[in-house]
């Protein structure tokens, strides 16, 4: 009776042990196989080149038309999410400081709304590019991906927002400061760590999505100079090169996807830094 | 001064409103915005032929989702079957057996396997599932196999639903009090029968949600899965034989979309279907969430 006890439980830790482990495996493992098969691709000529002629049936050139491509459209993409997001979730944590239940409410809606697939977002976003008379643009794909990213980013923010002590704000209003002052100045200061994370993971979730800017980004093989041209992305162009029958093409794409999965990492990383380094003028 | 600052606060504050307002008006906007293109097929054909009919030949006109409803089932019941009891493992063990360094170590991880995007999986995919299923697996079973497969499809959903997976159950572990697990270890119980008994009772709302939440993730997965899936019009049994996800269906024709009548908004039909099915999933398993929260 006992022993079996003590069987079971070593048996489920031996389990669960390798449970735990494997995950940590396979992330090294899929990071292993991307950058040895990419590395060997990789050139500076990849980065720094546009394609040329006959790119795509193994010609000369390189990718920076999608690594541009994807910069512009993250960080317009971005900034529209803040423009939108910000302020959202500062209101939800000043002015609706009191009302716990619309609180809540709204948070379980806007969790909601972060397990949409990003295809869904696409497809809205196309319908959107109808209605308001756009073609397959910078501009477009910008509106889609923030779509998809505002979300994110205001319950990214959100989580730190709602840590900070309600006495702070009756501080802050005691001595006379409007609710526009209390959350500009006091509470989006304390939040800072938290907003830098949160954009730098929007922002890494805007540069990696490819189905949501399939309809609306177009593609092409120049640097966009204007809102309403198309705009290549690297998700994008990975997969359009390795559907290619041609070897070389589908080598590049692997080249293709260890830069994306380089600049991930580097967002995730530089995220945890700074957060780090920020927080420590948090009054706690 | 103070007519600056009120009117300044007027206007910050219509703002802020703007924002919260637009954000939550977000989910209605893709739902009447997806059904207004989707109206012309909804018009013209019985729903429940839309949905259960494996005719589809969008030149004659005729749209049935069956097969591409099929295969996202299929892929995402193999994704599930692969990844929940491998989470649900990894994160008793890092909340309950291992140290908390472990831990530490395993939240960037996890982290980082969050933020891979889809094309890196899918990239993966095709150079390590791929070939892995055609040469063997497959011939394990005594098939033929090209490798792009409903089983590679799985095998990737799998490892993309991880991470989601895994977070949500550590949260679920750490909510449970530490009274409770203390209680059940003074009466004798070893340290598994803590975890059968009170916490795996205790936290099964919140880990049955976090297995939905992570199924309705896999379910909308799009550019991984097309990658790897084969993407061939069948209703079959085997996982080695390839299929055709729904999410796939939206990604991969939107270049005919506009040429055939009535193809763009079949598209958008499935757009549609795919978003208010990972809607109501996620609207349920988050409602579960919300409540053991607020306790």
């Amino acid at each position: 009776m006992r022993t079996w006890k003590v069987w079971e439980q070593r048996l489920v830790r031996g389990i669960s042990f390798l449970a735990a482990y494997s995950v940590i495996f396979i992330l090294l493992f899929l990071l292993f196989v991307v950058f040895s098969k990419g590395l060997k691709a990789l050139s500076w000529e990849t980065i720094f080149r546009l394609p040329k002629g006959g790119y795509y049936f193994g010609g000369e050139g390189g990718i920076l038309n999608a690594i541009v491509g994807s910069f512009y459209l993250s960080v317009g993409a971005t900034v529209l999410a803040v423009i939108i997001g910000v302020p959202a979730a500062l209101f939800i944590n000043v002015q609706l400081i009191r009302l716990k239940r619309t609180q809540n409410t709204i948070r379980y809606l806007l969790d909601a709304l972060w397990g949409i697939p990003s295809i869904v977002y696409g497809a809205f976003g196309f319908t959107l590019m109808l209605l308001l008379g756009l073609h397959a643009s910078l501009l477009a794909g910008i509106i889609t991906v923030a779509l998809l990213i505002t979300p994110i980013l205001v319950r990214a923010f959100d989580e730190v927002l709602k840590t900070i002590p309600v006495e702070l704000q009756e501080a802050s209003f005691s001595l006379g400061s409007t609710k526009t002052e209390t959350a500009l100045r006091v509470i989006f200061k304390q939040g800072l760590a938290g907003f830098i994370t949160a954009l730098l993971l929007a922002f890494g979730r805007g540069i990696g999505d490819a189905a949501s800017v399939l309809f609306t980004a177009g593609y092409t093989d120049n640097i966009p100079v204007t809102l309403d041209e198309p705009v290549a992305t690297l998700p994008l162009s990975i997969f359009f090169q390795l559907s290619s029958p041609i070897e070389e093409v589908r080598e590049r794409a692997y080249a293709a996807a260890v830069v994306l999965t380089f600049f991930i990492l580097l967002i995730s990383v530089s995220a945890r830094f700074l957060s780090k380094r920020y927080a420590k003028n948090i009054i706690k | 001064m103070n007519r600056i600052r009120r009117i300044s606060d007027l206007l910050v504050n219509i703002w802020m409103r703007a924002g919260l307002y637009l954000l939550l008006a977000i989910p209605v906007l893709i739902g009447v915005g997806l059904y207004w293109k989707a109206a012309p097929i909804i018009g013209g054909h019985s729903l429940s032929d839309l949905l259960f009919s494996r005719q589809w030949f969008p030149m004659k006109g005729e749209f049935g989702f069956m097969p591409f409803i099929y295969s996202s089932a299929y892929v995402t019941v193999l994704a599930f079957i692969l990844s929940a009891p491998l989470c649900l493992f990894a994160a008793i063990y890092l909340t309950q057996f291992g140290k908390h360094r472990l831990l530490q170590v395993m939240l960037p991880v996890i982290d980082i396997l969050a933020g891979i995007p889809s094309v890196v999986y899918g990239v993966w995919g095709v150079l390590v599932i791929v070939p892995a299923v055609a040469e063997y697996l497959a011939p394990l079973f005594g098939v033929v196999s090209s490798g792009y497969s409903l089983l590679s499809g799985g095998i990737v959903l799998a490892v993309m639903c991880i991470p989601y997976m895994l977070n949500m159950l550590i949260e679920v572990f750490q909510t449970i009090p530490v009274g409770m697990k203390e209680a059940s270890l003074s009466l004798g119980a070893t340290h598994w029968e803590m975890v059968k008994h009170v916490i795996i009772r205790k936290g099964f709302p919140g880990i049955l949600s976090a297995f939905g939440l992570g199924i309705a993730k896999a379910f909308g997965e799009t550019i991984a899965v097309l990658m790897v899936v084969g993407n061939t019009l069948d209703i079959s049994v085997s996982p080695f034989s390839s299929g055709y996800p729904l999410p796939a269906l939206i990604a991969n024709n939107y270049g005919e979309m506009m040429s055939i009548p009535d193809y763009d908004s079949a598209l958008m039909f499935a757009a549609l279907l795919l978003f208010v099915i990972i809607l109501i999933i996620n609207l349920f398993f988050r409602y579960f969430i919300h409540k053991t929260e607020e306790i």
